[in-house]
């Protein structure tokens, strides 16, 4: 129970209730990606503006669970204003962390560091990769190197 | 139960819970026994050694394919092994699409299939320009008669439809469409992965034209399958896969095919897998499916009635028929609601349960899923009903 406890924090519940930035905008300056995990039902797109090499906006959109939905909220207040290598920094860092694989722990995570719990739980990896795997894919349109 | 099946599986542990038995049955011991045997005794090639360990590899695979058409009143001929229901679908498919259908002909299907029974007909529709059509389901979910003569007219080529919905438990009245679809010169294939392991089936009072199993749901090994055909239909059709043993005559520019059953088992088959079924099919009819069916029932309804005093659960299948609950808590997406289940060692399923238009039948985004077999008893009830009032008091008190 304790471990359980730790996968559902307040703060990722608070993500799941209230989504920040959430809908997708018809706009052609921002760059799309969609990612789903067919056996459990989570489906999370993820639109990316990049200007100068800083990403300028983050949206995204879907259905899932609470682990999943939230770790979309919490990646785009993250992502909002940051130079895109330091947002691929926190990115790759936090996909370490929740696989339980080492990780630079001088790299701040912010609020995202409340996905560590995920660690213990293998069955919820994939709840909380998708949308960090499709922000990845929005703002580098490459693969994430696993 | 006139006695007490549990023993027989080895993976129940105390304290443990399987409610996943129609994504994959548990095995018995002697199923395990029997594919051990193969391996430490005779595990060589059959039909092609001849020396003694080959002959008796050969016989014992034989022995199980006769176990199994009996099992299912069909003829050792039109009893074709295969890696599982979705292999055994998939050659139906391919056969039968390469020369029984054109452009324009219809395939009728429903929202209740597992995808083994949907895509391929799918992918057929799309390759050959067929009208794929689907039998409207009733507002509960149910595949009706009434409903399939709507959608299957003289234009209808192929009906294909799940026996028993591997989500929802409801029994399709398969003989019933049979007769219909026959009368308009259509060819019926049925996935029974989920029927064979609680319906006694007589392929031949069905009249159905093909029928499809896996073993691992019915206490069997994983890698089988079965793929029951009318024997005048699978004269009719060029095999499936081609290469060693499948034929009789090899020249430089044609073969010549084996007879039945053999012209469509190309290459090494999974021969312990298939002795191991045929042990599997023994154990069933020693314990018999009316009483598997039963039980099964008995314990789905147990839990039926006590999910429908909470509030807090959502049941689509209040009147299942056989073994399974297909379920939600409100306001807790069922990944969620599933890790906490196995937090409390009880497996069940959450998401699409490899059938993603049941759910969009029910406009949801997935939900669980517990099945009741004839390993199962009371107390797993009780703890699945004591852990389902946890979850949904874990999740309240979390914000959910």
């Amino acid at each position: 129970m304790a471990e359980l406890d730790n996968l559902y924090k307040a703060v990722i519940l608070e993500h799941f209730k209230h989504p920040r930035n959430k809908g997708l905008l018809n706009d052609a300056t921002y760059k799309t990606h969609r990612i789903k995990n067919p056996s459990c039902g989570d489906d999370i797109t993820i639109q990316s503006k990049v200007e100068n090499h800083q990403i300028v906006d983050c949206r995204f959109e879907g259905v899932g669970c609470s682990i999943c939905l939230a770790s979309a909220s919490v990646l785009t207040e993250i992502a909002i204003g940051k130079e895109t290598s330091d947002a691929k920094k926190v990115a790759d860092n936090y996909l370490k962390m929740i696989r339980n694989e080492a990780f630079d722990e001088s790299i701040d995570l912010e609020e995202a560091e409340v996905f560590s719990g995920v660690k213990v739980f293998p069955a919820r990896i994939k709840c909380a990769s998708i949308a960090w795997q499709a922000f990845l894919k929005t703002v580098f349109d490459e693969d994430e190197k696993q | 139960m006139s006695r007490n099946w549990r023993k027989d599986f080895p993976q129940l542990k105390p304290n443990h819970v399987y409610l996943d038995t129609a994504a994959s049955s548990l095995k018995p011991q002697l199923v395990i026994d029997a594919v051990t045997d193969y391996y430490q005794n005779y595990s060589v090639n059959i039909h092609r050694g001849m020396y003694q360990s080959s002959l008796e590899a050969t016989e014992k695979y034989e022995a199980a394919r006769q176990v199994i058409a009996d099992f299912i009143h069909a003829d050792v001929t039109e009893t074709i092994f295969t890696r599982g229901a979705t292999s055994a679908l998939n050659l139906v498919m391919y056969c039968v699409g390469r020369q029984f259908v054109k452009p324009g002909d219809e395939i009728v299907t429903s929202y209740l299939e597992h995808h083994s029974s949907l895509l391929p007909w799918q992918q057929l529709a799309r390759e050959k320009g067929l009208n794929l059509k689907y039998i409207p389901l009733t507002k509960s979910g149910r595949i009706t008669l009434a409903n399939a003569k709507k959608v299957i007219t003289d234009q209808t080529k192929i009906v294909a439809l799940t026996y028993v919905s591997n989500v929802l438990g409801y029994v399709t009245p398969i003989k019933e469409i049979v007769e219909w679809a026959h009368s308009k010169s259509a060819i019926v294939i049925c996935d029974a992965a989920q029927a064979v392991t609680h319906i006694p089936i007589d392929v031949k009072a069905l009249d159905v034209d093909f029928l499809a199993f896996s073993g691992h749901k019915m206490l069997g090994p994983t890698g089988i399958g079965v793929c029951y055909g009318k024997k005048a239909l699978l004269e009719q059709l060029e095999p499936f896969e081609t290469g060693g043993d499948m034929n009789d005559h090899v020249g430089l520019y044609e073969a010549e095919w084996k007879d039945l059953p053999y012209k469509f088992e190309a290459g090494t088959m999974p021969i312990a897998e298939a002795i191991g079924l045929g042990e599997a099919v023994m154990y069933l009819q020693k314990v018999g499916l009316e009483q598997i069916d039963r039980h099964s029932h008995k314990l789905a309804k147990m839990a039926i009635a006590q999910l429908m005093e909470m509030a807090d659960v959502i049941l689509y299948n209040p009147k299942t028929e056989g073994g399974i609950i297909a379920f939600n808590l409100k306001g807790i997406p069922p990944h969620d609601a599933v890790t906490f289940y196995a937090d409390q060692q009880i497996a069940l399923r959450s998401g699409y349960h490899c059938a993603e238009l049941v759910s969009r039948f029910f406009g949801i985004n997935g939900c669980l899923r517990a099945s009741f077999y004839l390993y199962n008893n009371k107390a797993d009830v009780e703890r699945f009903l004591e852990v389902t009032r946890a979850t949904i008091t874990y999740f309240r008190r979390k914000g959910f």
